[in-house]
């Protein structure tokens, strides 16, 4: 039995009488990437939001590594491992590749106290940041302005910033969006790169990269789950089919 | 980055030297007109760690400088000079306490909201002392004995003054300079940009914030300190918000996002500021400086969207016609 890294548990977030997400439960496990589909607004951001600690559930438990994180910030939870990505790209496009790497991963060595070093020459931060480039193929471009990258190299850039805080877990959304198919295909070389260290939550629209590379699919719909199983069972299963797949 | 320093410190030197040669020719009304330009750099510098640095508008800063100021007056005895070794520190730390009061309440809000609340919290302040007795009724309090150091530092006299002023504007250029391209810094900058992924990575952005808040507030306190020295007297208007707006418009016309900016920008309004008011060039019309001044810095901030610092890239273009932007160059090359 794998070791289960991230774990939520009757998950539920209401806004007024809407109820975005119903009684999720989810397990991510480490070595295995577990993707969450669904139509619009079935509630696959809002679920990784909550993850991530970018507002408290309604109702529904956290844990982290084996520990109570319901009640954790954002920050707190990142600290301790969990690297998220944005569906709109959040670089700072004014930094260089290699900054905005460098950048995140001074967040596992808070120094703010010593006013006089320069940040730059912060060995820590500078070597996650280099291993984080190199795992994401950024390397070649690392000196470039974020701003001046492709697209595909944004989405990159945009995990490589995950990576750099050296996180367990990682919570992936919409990652391909806007991709071509070889960045997608170079994205993808890359996601089953990091399946072996870490246990990766992926919300994603590409069905034909969701079933190639998924170890477990999660089906949602208005908010609630109808289907959790291996993708072979997924493709089969009556209710996905007609509430999604459309017999796909 | 090492190139950004250079250039900037470049100018940066080449100002300061001159100013520090200043008093071998000026005259003492230059003198004070000069010391007053250093202290607004100063004060603008440390809204610039705000809005430059961090993007947090503040609309209150005229206040940290104002209980600076008072702070200097009110603590300074009647009748003899007050040791400078205890009233600096006294003063920074009131208006840094200050400063630490209103951003904890005031970083809870965003956008437009924060640039409201700072202006809240500052017109609190301005009401302690106008009209007040402890104000000093709408006039004020005047500064009898100015602070001393021992034998060492006697700031009655207007040179020493000077170059007082001048030891911390340089202070306080070099201080920031090395703040912001430290841990501290490059979070702030961080912040600027995008806060939500600065969460999303692990910084707990909120006391960053209220750091950034105080050690501003506590270099306005400084400023105020310096102003009410040299003017040997303070009124409630040294916190008004006509100042703390006036320090916004210093800081773009100079160019956000860079420390000389700030500098350069207290010196650009004062001198416009000079020029309009002068009868000797605009006869009766000088009444109306407000509409000139106003005018000035219309077109200079659609001719200079990124201000005065700006200027030279802008020339540049003129005179070359490149049409690629710099950054692009470098990266290119």
């Amino acid at each position: 039995m794998a070791e289960t890294l991230l774990k939520g548990s009757g998950i539920t977030q209401r806004w007024g009488g809407l109820v975005a997400v119903n009684k999720v439960s989810i397990e991510l496990e480490r070595g295995t990437v577990h993707a969450v589909i669904g139509t619009n607004g079935a509630g696959k951001s809002t679920l990784i939001n909550i993850l991530s600690g970018e507002f408290p559930p309604t109702e529904g438990q956290i844990q982290l590594l084996g520990k109570d994180a319901t009640h954790w910030s954002q920050a707190k939870r990142a600290r301790q491992g969990l690297g998220r990505s944005y569906q709109r790209n959040t670089i700072f496009p004014d930094f260089t590749v290699f900054e905005n790497c460098r950048l995140a991963a001074q967040a596992q060595v808070q120094r703010p106290w010593v006013w006089w070093n320069d940040a730059q020459k912060c060995k820590q931060s500078v070597e996650a940041a280099n291993r984080a480039l190199e795992l994401s193929g950024l390397t070649e471009v690392k000196e470039r302005f974020a701003g001046l990258l492709s697209h595909g190299q944004k989405r990159q850039l945009e995990i490589a910033m995950c990576l750099a805080i050296q996180p367990e877990v990682l919570l992936l959304d919409e990652p391909l969006a806007g991709m071509g198919a070889e960045e997608t295909d170079r994205m993808l070389k890359l996601l089953a790169n990091l399946k072996q260290g870490h246990a990766i939550l992926l919300v994603e629209h590409d069905m034909d990269a969701v079933f190639k590379i998924a170890d477990r699919i999660t089906v949602m719909v208005n908010g609630s789950v109808i289907a959790s199983d291996t993708p072979d069972q997924i493709r089969i299963n009556p209710d996905v089919q007609t509430a999604y797949l459309g017999g796909h | 980055m090492d190139k950004f320093f250079s250039g900037q410190f470049l100018f940066v030197g080449l100002l300061f030297a001159g100013l520090a040669l200043y008093p071998l020719f000026g005259s003492s009304y230059g003198l004070d007109l000069v010391s007053k330009i250093m202290i607004y750099a100063i004060l603008a510098m440390s809204l610039e760690l705000l809005v430059g640095s961090t993007g947090l508008v503040c609309f209150g800063q005229a206040a940290f400088f104002g209980i600076g100021a008072y702070i200097a007056v009110l603590f300074s005895p009647e009748s003899e000079s007050a040791s400078l070794l205890w009233l600096l520190p006294a003063s920074i730390l009131a208006a840094a306490t200050y400063a630490l009061f209103v951003g904890a309440l005031s970083l809870r809000t965003k956008g437009v909201y924060f640039i409201m609340v700072t202006l809240a919290f500052a017109q609190m302040a301005y009401y302690v002392v106008h009209d007040t007795k402890l104000g000093g009724g709408t006039d004020g309090i005047y500064l009898y004995f100015k602070p001393i150091l021992g034998s060492v530092i006697d700031l009655n006299d207007a040179k020493v003054l000077y170059f007082f002023t001048w030891v911390f504007l340089v202070w306080t250029f070099v201080f920031l300079a090395i703040l912001l391209r430290s841990h501290f810094g490059r979070v702030l900058a961080g912040i600027r940009i995008n806060e939500q992924r600065m969460r999303a990575s692990g910084f707990s952005t909120y006391p960053y914030k209220l750091a950034a808040f105080t050690t501003s507030g506590g270099i306005a306190g400084l400023a105020g300190f310096l102003f009410a020295v040299k003017d040997g007297f303070v009124n409630p208007e040294m916190m008004s918000w006509h100042l703390s707006g006036a320090l916004l418009i210093m800081i773009i016309l100079g160019g956000l996002g860079h420390l000389r900016g700030a500098i350069i920008g207290a010196f650009a309004f004062v001198f416009l500021q000079e020029f309009f008011k002068s009868p000797a060039i605009f006869g009766d019309f000088a009444k109306h400086w407000q509409l000139g001044l106003g005018l000035t810095i219309i077109a200079c901030v659609a001719l200079l969207p990124k201000g005065l610092v700006g200027l030279p890239e802008v020339l540049r273009k003129r005179l070359y016609g490149s049409r690629q932007p710099r950054d692009a160059q470098v990266v290119l090359k």
